[in-house]
């Protein structure tokens, strides 16, 4: 008897164009981690018979992460540069049966994107939103993003980063949404854990996931091979179960602390206008 | 068929409700916001959704995410917002997704006057956005048009699966006249075409002879690609020459090939006319009485009215003024779309004549500009 089982297709094919892969994303990105363990957490749902695949909808931006719109099986729009959350939430308005997710990267949903993010969040908009921390701007080649920590290397900060990065989940929370977390990249269980949470709750939902970038981000200052960059990102993160909003501040020395900061279960945005469908 | 005493900017929510419109979008600006109020009065009752979003780079994209959940939607904005819908308009555009925007214009740049009416803008709602494209554009000059173009630009929307820009302006924004308001029963609407199978659906790029895709939507199974990258027929990146300009040209062509659908004019005393003024808009009011009263005077003027600026008629205009001497494009602008009529017009001497006027350049002021070339 053979030691491997084999295979005939990935766990996953059935919410993925099996056809578009490979996928774009480098070796050592976090991008397909993060994708995959959102996807387990869907697959979860649709055995329970929780979420209907075909209501279920992922829409991006743009940037590296907003390339998950092309792999995913199921509805989805790969729109324009941090305009992922009014897109969907006109999808989820006009159409309160389907489930809308979207996935951008920190660039895309606090930077460019950054009022859609606080107003989504401010009106408890019934949307679960992504935001992938590479802690870059990396399809365009590594320059500084909102979350860079201070004095890191980019292409635009060559004398190190003299600004202080914004902390999204403070300044989502601060808009008093249903759910806020942090995952990490590093910990793929935790993402897994969070989606399941998430998915299907009323309301504004948003998740933050560390991600690594050893291309454009982890070159820069000085790790040269993925697997260096993932362990110091690794070592920089500590889980808490539930962890207080003061905790959520990070610089490049302390690391993040992930964890649940925000489980609520307020009237969401349809419910208060009277199209709240279960 | 009832007829009641309303703003332009009332028709046209009204008109746009008869069309089947179910989601609204907005930001509130000036000459606009009255028609978002009203809406948010009214469009609730029929089961439709109005919001007000943190911008207008919010309000067109939420416009363009319903579209795609099956809906029609619709926004309206001046100038300025117009400008922030420019980036939203382009993915529209690429992803075909049918809206209406209205633009109401003020005068500008900038901020201008927020309150006053200009027509400013008849060149940004079809050349802003980057890349290459047709979009139409509709010109109405009373509140009853205000309705039945408001009718049109969904129904070509819904046709040919592209946003439409009604194009409004201040002065006629408020004002009041009479309307005759038509129920959805009494009036043509159409529909978006959809996917006849599962097969179809896969491919919400693909056209039919018409050069127009059916439109699979979202939450009905078809696992449909939006994509705003140049994409294939079925929603896929394709970064190659060919795709490329197999998109664009459609995207074109679709507009440009189905004029008879979008174009429309009207002519009045032209028959025996030798000189004409065109005009659109709130323009063409006062150049109407102006031409009455050259013809009391006895010069054989005639008026022709565009009711669609884009795509450019270029047949229609040479044809409509063929037998004029003097044609006498009357603009309350620096002289915008004269260009195109003096493009289009080789058989008459094609005069601008640009008269800004924030409150619409009166027929006397029309008569003065007009009689210096005469």
């Amino acid at each position: 008897m053979a030691l491997t089982r084999v295979i005939a297709e990935h766990p996953l094919s059935k919410y993925l164009v099996n056809e578009r892969l490979p996928h774009a994303w480098c070796p050592g990105c976090g991008l397909g981690i993060t994708l995959g363990a959102i996807l387990r957490a869907v697959d979860r749902k649709v055995r329970e018979g929780k979420i209907d695949i075909k209501k279920l909808v992922l829409v991006s931006g743009i940037g590296c992460s907003a390339r998950a719109s092309f792999y995913v099986r199921f509805d989805s729009a790969h729109t324009i540069h941090g305009r992922a959350i009014p897109f969907a939430t006109g999808a989820k308005l006009a159409n309160p049966s389907l489930e809308v997710i979207v996935f951008g990267g920190d660039g895309d949903i606090a930077g460019i994107g950054g009022n859609h993010l606080i107003h989504a969040a401010r009106r408890n908009m019934d949307l679960l939103v992504f935001m992938v921390s590479n802690l870059v701007y990396a399809m365009t080649g590594g320059q500084v993003a909102p979350t860079t920590p201070t004095g890191l290397f980019t292409t635009t900060t060559p004398y190190g980063n003299p600004e202080r990065p914004i902390n999204v989940v403070k300044l989502v929370a601060s808009q008093n949404p249903n759910y806020v977390a942090r995952a990490s990249a590093t910990h793929p269980a935790l993402i897994e854990q969070y989606t399941y949470r998430a998915l299907g709750m009323e309301g504004f939902r948003f998740i933050e996931v560390i991600s690594m970038c050893p291309e454009v981000f982890g070159r820069h200052i000085g790790y040269n091979d993925p697997v260096s960059l993932y362990k110091a990102i690794k070592s920089k993160t500590r889980v808490k179960a539930r962890p207080s909003l003061d905790e959520a501040d990070y610089d490049w020395n302390h690391g993040w602390v992930l964890g649940e900061f925000i489980i609520k279960n307020n009237p969401g945005y349809l419910r208060t206008t009277g199209r709240w469908r279960a | 068929m009832r007829a009641d005493y309303i703003t332009t900017n009332i028709a046209i929510a009204e008109g746009a409700m008869a069309a089947g419109l179910m989601f609204y979008a907005g930001y509130p600006i000036t000459p606009a916001s009255d028609l978002f109020e009203y809406l948010a009065s009214v469009l609730p009752s029929r089961n439709g959704v109005v919001a007000q979003f943190e911008d207008e780079i919010a309000s067109i994209n939420a416009v363009i995410g319903a579209s795609w959940a099956g809906v029609k939607a619709m926004t309206a904005t001046s100038g300025p917002g117009f400008s922030l819908m420019v980036e939203g308009l382009g993915l529209a555009i690429i992803t075909e997704a049918p809206l209406v925007v209205v633009d109401i214009m003020r005068a500008g740049p900038s901020t201008g006057v927020p309150t006053k009416a200009t027509q400013s803008d008849v060149y940004q709602v079809r050349f802003s956005s980057h890349g290459i494209y047709s979009i139409p554009v509709l010109v109405p000059w009373s509140a009853q048009e205000g309705f039945d173009l408001a009718v049109k630009a969904f129904n070509i929307a819904e046709r040919l699966r592209t946003p439409v820009v009604l194009l409004s302006d201040a002065v006629l924004a408020h004002a009041w006249e009479k309307v005759s308001l038509r129920s959805s029963e009494e009036i043509q609407v159409v529909n978006r075409k959809k996917p006849k199978n599962l097969e179809e659906g896969m491919f919400p790029f693909k056209p039919e002879n018409d050069l127009v895709p059916p439109m699979p939507c979202f939450g009905e199974g078809f696992g449909v690609k939006v994509e705003s990258l140049s994409h294939d027929e079925r929603g896929w990146y394709a970064p190659d020459n060919e795709t490329y300009k197999k998109l664009v040209w459609r995207l074109v062509k679709k507009i440009e090939n189905n004029m008879s659908l979008i174009w429309d004019s009207e002519r009045y005393f032209t028959n025996d006319a030798e000189y004409a003024i065109v005009a659109y808009g709130s323009v063409a009011r006062p150049a109407y009485a102006a031409v009455k009263e050259f013809r009391r005077e006895g010069y054989k003027f005639g008026l022709y009215r565009l009711k669609t600026l884009w795509p450019f008629n270029d047949r229609d205009v040479a044809n409509s003024l063929r037998k004029i001497k003097k044609v006498f494009v009357v603009e309350n602008n620096e002289g915008k779309m004269y260009r195109e009529i003096a493009r289009s017009v080789k058989s008459a001497e094609v005069i601008s004549v640009p008269l800004i006027n924030l409150e619409v350049p009166p027929p006397e002021e029309i008569e003065e500009a007009v009689k210096e070339w005469l």
